[in-house]
């Protein structure tokens, strides 16, 4: 059977399906009464302009990696975990935990037994819908999301009631340990006596560069990772070569809810620096858009996250430079890209396949 | 606790099923037809917004209910050309219509009323009013002192906005669509083996596009109902998960009419009691009132954990029919 070039596949679909989620955004700026192609020069240069800029969309970015991989780990076992938000935030409370309990001397020290926290927790929120899902069938787009409104009355249970900072009017939990700060970028780059702005880009963002590649090694290079791809591609398949399904819907869930809560380093550890209600600030929902973009792949889910991270951030601007434009617009353009990207991806990819064989027909 | 007591809390809880219980219908008809539909959430939210919108400039609610109609028939369509012309995958389209609504009501609104995306109050003929039915009494002082019967009349079946009265209808319509049509035949066959249908020379395209624009129609009339019966206006994220448990409740109910109206009313019950009673009181430990916020959603969870045994969805749920050739 003819197939159509492989670069058309991953790279030229992805880009029309995007211009045309943009396209779809700039109608509704306009419809707003603004003008799209400021608003998108503000966006580009609030996201890309400066190195504050950078920072910030690194700093977001760093923290879509982790969700995005979340979710194309779970795709890859065809499990469709919406539940990143709620495993973030119960991450970035495993991180907190870690952060707090002990007089760190000393980052490095502090810092893998907080991955630890971020992930064992994040995991552990996943792992209860997996269970279900494995044992009971229930369904895990649902408990997932039903898990992600639980994880909020739980975090605001927790910082009003028993981790409130005394003498603090918000619901925010003490400040973590000096020996706990994670270096920033303008650290880094004063050790080289390079300039950079002071924003929350931190080194967790190599922490998350380190993950794309694991996850690649896993999914690709592993025994388990083959076994989660054959169940994703047909779970008799699987069961009929001996791969349990029970073992793999729990491990990938748990995967996936680890690499979701180790957000919390980025957000809770590096950025905020001690807990807040709500740390992942929509980036559980992001990590969605992120994995359909980047094909469940770690590099286009970087690929991917960088573009959002520029987008949350270039956003920021925009609400701030126009006053008609709110902070959701973010979310719409974020619901186009998953619409035209995952549920329309036919409507661009039939024509453009006819096409190209078309025009092979034609050359041959 | 008294009568009068249980009689508020039901009645009550009659009033916050009503949404869950057109949600779940919508959902019953979409399923039933073998489109999953996560998107419910997402319909409610724009309908609610649009519902509110409308009857705040036109000053009617009836206008009000078209727009919130229109609002929720339209993303029920694009759910429809996602999944059933563009096969895509019907729980991400699902997604992304939810990521729409929640975006697309707050930027919107913004833009037309500058409220931080509230819709201004509504009130009088904006808003559906309460409906006395004949012979209920309405002093408070005299209906606690009327017999139980005139009670259980005045407080629980009389009082309530238009669309209560019709969302009990529309489950028995519902039923009877179903079963006792051939139209209700044909949708319930396509969601289980939509190649019979084909065979018999039904167009499945078209069952299903029915069956997504009924979930739209029915969608527009929950969150109209949030939006302009239940509030006096638009919040933003108002409709709080409502989707995602009126799907729960279809799952508990079995894809069954009669079961939706039960499943719904408990979960209503639930939450009225939640409401109700902030702070509770179990044997000197006090029940933390973000636990009692969170209990409709725990619910969920328990109830898709099986407590109702095995639940079947339509066999050909989720999956886009390709024509045999």
């Amino acid at each position: 059977m003819d197939k159509i070039p492989k670069w058309v596949d991953i790279a030229l679909i992805p880009l029309i399906n995007l211009f045309l989620a943009l396209v779809v955004s700039g109608l509704v700026v306009l419809y707003i009464g603004e003008n799209p192609f400021v608003a998108m020069k503000i966006l580009v240069n609030g996201a890309v302009g400066s190195t504050y800029a950078w920072s910030y969309t690194l700093y977001y970015a760093t923290n879509f990696i982790f969700t995005g991989l979340a979710v194309a780990v779970s795709f890859q076992a065809r499990l469709f975990n919406i539940g990143g938000e709620g495993q973030a935030a119960i991450g970035g409370l495993g991180v907190a935990l870690v952060c707090l309990a002990v007089p760190w001397p000393h980052w490095i020290m502090a810092l893998p037994f907080a991955i630890l926290g971020g992930a064992v927790f994040g995991a552990a929120w996943a792992a209860i819908p997996a269970y279900l899902q494995a044992r009971r069938g229930s369904h895990i787009v649902i408990t997932t999301i039903m898990f992600n409104y639980i994880s909020s009355a739980v975090m605001i249970y927790l910082l009003v009631n028993v981790m409130k900072r005394k003498g603090s009017m918000n619901p925010e939990s003490a400040p973590f340990p000096d020996g706990t700060t994670l270096p920033r970028a303008f650290d880094v780059a004063g050790w080289f006596g390079l300039p950079f702005s002071r924003g929350p880009l931190n080194v967790t963002f190599i922490i998350a560069l380190l993950c794309c590649l694991l996850v690649y090694l896993l999914i690709w290079r592993t025994r388990l990772g083959y076994q989660i791809r054959a169940f994703g591609h047909s779970e008799s398949a699987a069961l009929y070569a001996g791969i349990p399904p029970f073992k793999i819907t729990m491990l990938t869930m748990l995967i996936s809810g680890g690499l979701a809560g180790m957000l919390g380093i980025n957000a809770v550890m590096g950025e905020a620096q001690r807990l807040v209600t709500d740390p992942v600030q929509g980036a559980g929902f992001v990590g969605i858009a992120v994995a359909l973009m980047g094909r469940s792949h770690p590099l286009g889910v970087l690929l991917a996250a960088l573009l959002f991270g520029m987008l949350y951030q270039g956003g920021g601007e925009l609400e701030y430079e126009i006053k008609g434009i709110s902070r959701e617009m973010i979310l719409v353009i974020q619901a186009l890209v998953i619409l035209f990207t995952g549920a329309l991806d036919n409507m661009v990819r039939m024509p453009v396949e006819r096409l190209f064989l078309r025009l092979r027909k034609g050359s041959a | 606790m008294d009568l009068m007591t249980i009689l508020q809390i039901c009645d009550s809880a009659l009033r916050l099923a009503t949404p869950l219980l057109f949600a779940c219908l919508a959902g019953l008809f979409s399923e039933r037809s073998g489109i999953f539909d996560i998107g419910l959430e997402g319909k409610i939210l724009a309908s609610a917004f649009l519902s509110a919108s409308v009857a705040a400039m036109s000053g009617s609610v009836w206008i009000g209910l078209l727009g919130g109609v229109a609002g929720s028939v339209f993303l029920a369509l694009l759910h429809g050309v996602a999944s059933i012309t563009f096969r895509g995958n019907q729980l991400i389209s699902g997604v992304a219509i939810n990521f729409l609504a929640s975006g697309t009501t707050v930027v919107i609104g913004e833009n037309w009323f500058g409220l931080g995306g509230r819709t201004p109050q509504l009130s009088g003929g904006a808003r559906f009013q309460d409906i006395t039915l004949p012979g209920a009494v309405t002093d408070n002082d005299a209906l606690r002192e009327a017999s139980a019967p005139v009670q259980v009349y005045s407080e629980l079946m009389s009082g309530h906005t238009i669309l209560v009265y019709v969302g009990l209808l529309a489950v028995l319509g519902s039923w009877w669509l179903l079963y006792r049509t051939r139209f209700g035949l044909r949708l319930r066959a396509v969601g289980e083996n939509p190649e019979s249908v084909d065979t018999a020379g039904v167009s499945v395209i078209r069952m299903r596009y029915s069956a997504v624009l009924i979930c739209g129609l029915l969608c527009g009339l929950a969150g109209t109902y949030l939006a302009t019966g239940l509030s006096a206006g638009f919040v933003k994220e108002m409709s709080a998960g409502r989707g995602f448990i009126a799907l729960a409740a279809l799952i508990f109910s079995k894809w069954r009419p009669g079961y939706a109206l039960m499943a719904c009313l408990l979960f209503g019950l639930l939450e009225a009691i939640g409401n109700r009673y902030q702070n509770i009181e179990i044997g000197g430990f006090e029940v933390p009132v973000q636990l009692m916020q969170a209990m409709p959603y725990i619910l969920t969870v328990v109830i898709l954990a099986g407590i109702v045994g095995k639940a079947i969805p339509p066999r050909a749920g989720g999956e886009p029919y390709v024509k045999e050739r």
